[in-house]
């Protein structure tokens, strides 16, 4: 049985209506847009990289909770952390919030982010916990270009 | 079922017109299903109808005893699929109160209704430089088949605005009409904000500038009583599913001479009369517009939908639906923070809002949570939402066989939306 309490749980609907990091980012090195044509969310995300660690990140755009607080938890997990950690943080979060065991090599401690559990139960939803993941993956990446859900 | 009886009664006494929606719900299985262990509400009815059980026993009778190809075999099951099919066609024919059955195109929707005219008269008949006048509340299956066209020919689209109720501004609609106006396309009812639009004047002005109008018929024709001839419409597509009927289906209706005047649109067994390699004939109306094997079934089971939908009376789901609309509207605006989009005059069955600094999205998940079915998103209609400066909204949708009571239980939903949204 899914739950609405489990999805929408205090710390996600905190950083809906108060994000952090939520502006543009002067002097970034990396950006990307990310679009969700299902419910028409709208994210870009910034980042400032130096020597591989992400000195600096945050995002603009506009969504649903689940994206919203998605990004803004995306950007405090990761400023300071490494490139390599990064994306094995988005893989990790990646399982975490399609259901599957996380039990790769690979994995780390999501920290905060576990309150995303929840998404599983809603496999509609994971769109838009994962689409600023997918969209700093795309800066990392260097992609430049629109990613969408689709 | 102890409250039925009394629902039952106040459904009696709700409505003047004797409408039962209790015992007409008792024809629609899917509304016994349980969603999250709750009763189905069902408001989604512009995306798909829900269908009563004499359609899907046609369709599985179809299957059963009839099933054969059409047009083309002698043997007595391939008669017998033939007629079912044509008496399909000769119901839509009166459905849609056309004169004849040879301007009932079969198509798979309005979709690719809309497209059939976009390239069949469009291709021979819009040149560079004219102009083709859709509104802004159009579905994108009435806009981007104009824009391949204008692509393909070079000719320009022109949009009626609409006003903050969400109706059109007929003034500048008037304005938008001249010489170079070569066609008119505009949905009959919006599926975005549920504006009954003056269909019959929009037809009026083109006409007095030589200009055919196609109305996008696919919200309308569950709701509202269609006569072509009165409307004198040119065009007029429907879907087969939002009329209670399968999907899959659906219909194009035009008038003779314009199809006559206008090359096939798919080519392929079906809509020749003799072929050789030199020299294709083509065959009469309507099979020149229906190349390869049809959707027999779904076009018998579009047949069924609409003799269903006679025996209730489109009069009475009028004014039924009416009613349910008024009530949903004054309980949802009653609602703190709840904006209605979509308030034109004329209006039916559709109640697009947005609750304030929630998404809609959010909105749709909670309430599915409580068993009601709504859509959430921009319901293929993006220019409306820009038009609003909205990124989405969530949006109920009426069917005559949703109750006050299920509308209660919407509003008891979008109440609980707050409240999981409220103590943060
Ligand atoms: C106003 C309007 N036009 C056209 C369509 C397209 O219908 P279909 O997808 O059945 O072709 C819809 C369906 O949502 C609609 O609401």
């Amino acid at each position: 049985m899914s739950d609405v309490g489990q999805l929408y749980q205090e710390v996600i609907l905190d950083h809906y209506k108060r994000p952090r990091n939520f502006r543009k980012l002067d002097g970034a090195s990396r950006n990307a847009e990310g679009y969700n044509p299902l419910c028409g969310d709208k994210v870009t995300v910034y980042a400032k990289l130096e020597d591989g660690v992400v000195r600096d990140i945050s995002f603009q755009g506009s969504g649903c909770a689940i994206s919203t607080a998605s990004a803004s938890m995306m950007t405090t997990s990761l400023k300071g952390r490494t490139l390599a950690e990064a994306e094995a943080l988005f893989a990790s979060f990646h399982r975490l919030v399609t259901g599957q065991p996380d039990t790769a090599p690979g994995r780390v401690e999501l920290g905060k982010l576990a309150v995303f559990s929840g998404i599983s139960e809603f496999p509609i939803r994971v769109k838009c916990a994962t689409l600023a993941w997918h969209t700093l993956h795309a800066a990392l990446e260097r992609k430049g270009q629109t990613v969408s859900t689709e | 079922m102890t409250t039925s009886s009394t629902l039952t009664e106040k459904g009696r006494r709700d409505c003047l017109t004797g409408f039962d929606v209790e015992k007409v719900r008792e024809d629609f299985p899917i509304l016994k299903v349980k969603v999250h262990g709750k009763p189905l509400v069902y408001l989604d009815n512009a995306a798909t109808a829900q269908k009563p059980q004499v359609v899907i026993d046609t369709i599985s009778t179809y299957y059963m005893v009839e099933n054969s190809n059409i047009h083309r075999g002698i043997h007595f099951l391939s008669l017998q699929a033939t007629r079912a099919y044509e008496d399909a066609r000769d119901k839509i024919k009166h459905f849609l109160n056309a004169s004849h059955t040879r301007e009932i195109i079969f198509v798979r929707g309005t979709t690719e209704g809309i497209n059939l005219v976009a390239q069949s008269y469009g291709r021979p008949f819009i040149k560079e430089g004219d102009e083709i006048v859709i509104s802004a509340m159009e579905h994108h299956s009435n806009i981007v088949p104009w824009q391949m066209l204008c692509e393909q020919v070079g000719a320009k689209l022109r949009v009626i605005p609409i006003d903050d109720d969400g109706e059109l501004l007929i003034d500048e609609y008037g304005k938008l009409l001249n010489q170079r106006t070569k066609f008119v396309s505009v949905a009959h009812l919006s599926n975005a904000l549920g504006t009954i639009s003056p269909v019959k004047q929009i037809i009026e002005m083109a006409h007095r500038f030589g200009v055919p109008v196609l109305l996008d018929g696919a919200q309308a024709t569950p709701h509202l009583k269609v006569d072509v001839q009165d409307l004198d419409c040119d065009f007029y597509a429907f879907s087969g599913h939002k009329l209670f009927g399968p999907t899959g289906v659906g219909v194009l209706y035009g008038k003779a001479d314009l199809l006559e005047a206008m090359p096939p649109y798919h080519g392929g067994g079906d809509m020749i009369s003799s072929v050789t390699f030199e020299k294709t004939l083509y065959n009469v109306l309507p099979y020149k517009f229906e190349a390869g094997t049809p959707n027999i079934a779904g076009g018998v089971g579009l047949g069924a939908a609409i003799d269903y939908l006679n025996g209730i009376g489109l009069e009475a789901v009028a004014t039924y639906e009416h009613e349910l609309l008024s009530y949903a509207t004054e309980a949802v605006s009653q609602i703190p923070g709840v904006r209605l989009i979509g308030t034109a005059k004329q209006k039916a069955c559709v109640l697009s809002f947005v609750v304030d600094d929630i998404h809609a999205h959010d909105v749709g998940t909670i309430l599915d949570e409580e068993g009601v079915a709504i859509r959430t998103g921009h319901h293929c209609a993006m220019p409306v939402m820009q038009r609003f400066g909205v990124p989405a909204t969530a949006r109920a949708s009426l069917a005559f066989y949703n109750t006050r009571k299920e509308i209660d239980t919407l509003v008891a939903g979008i109440r609980k939306v707050k409240e999981v949204f409220a103590d943060v």
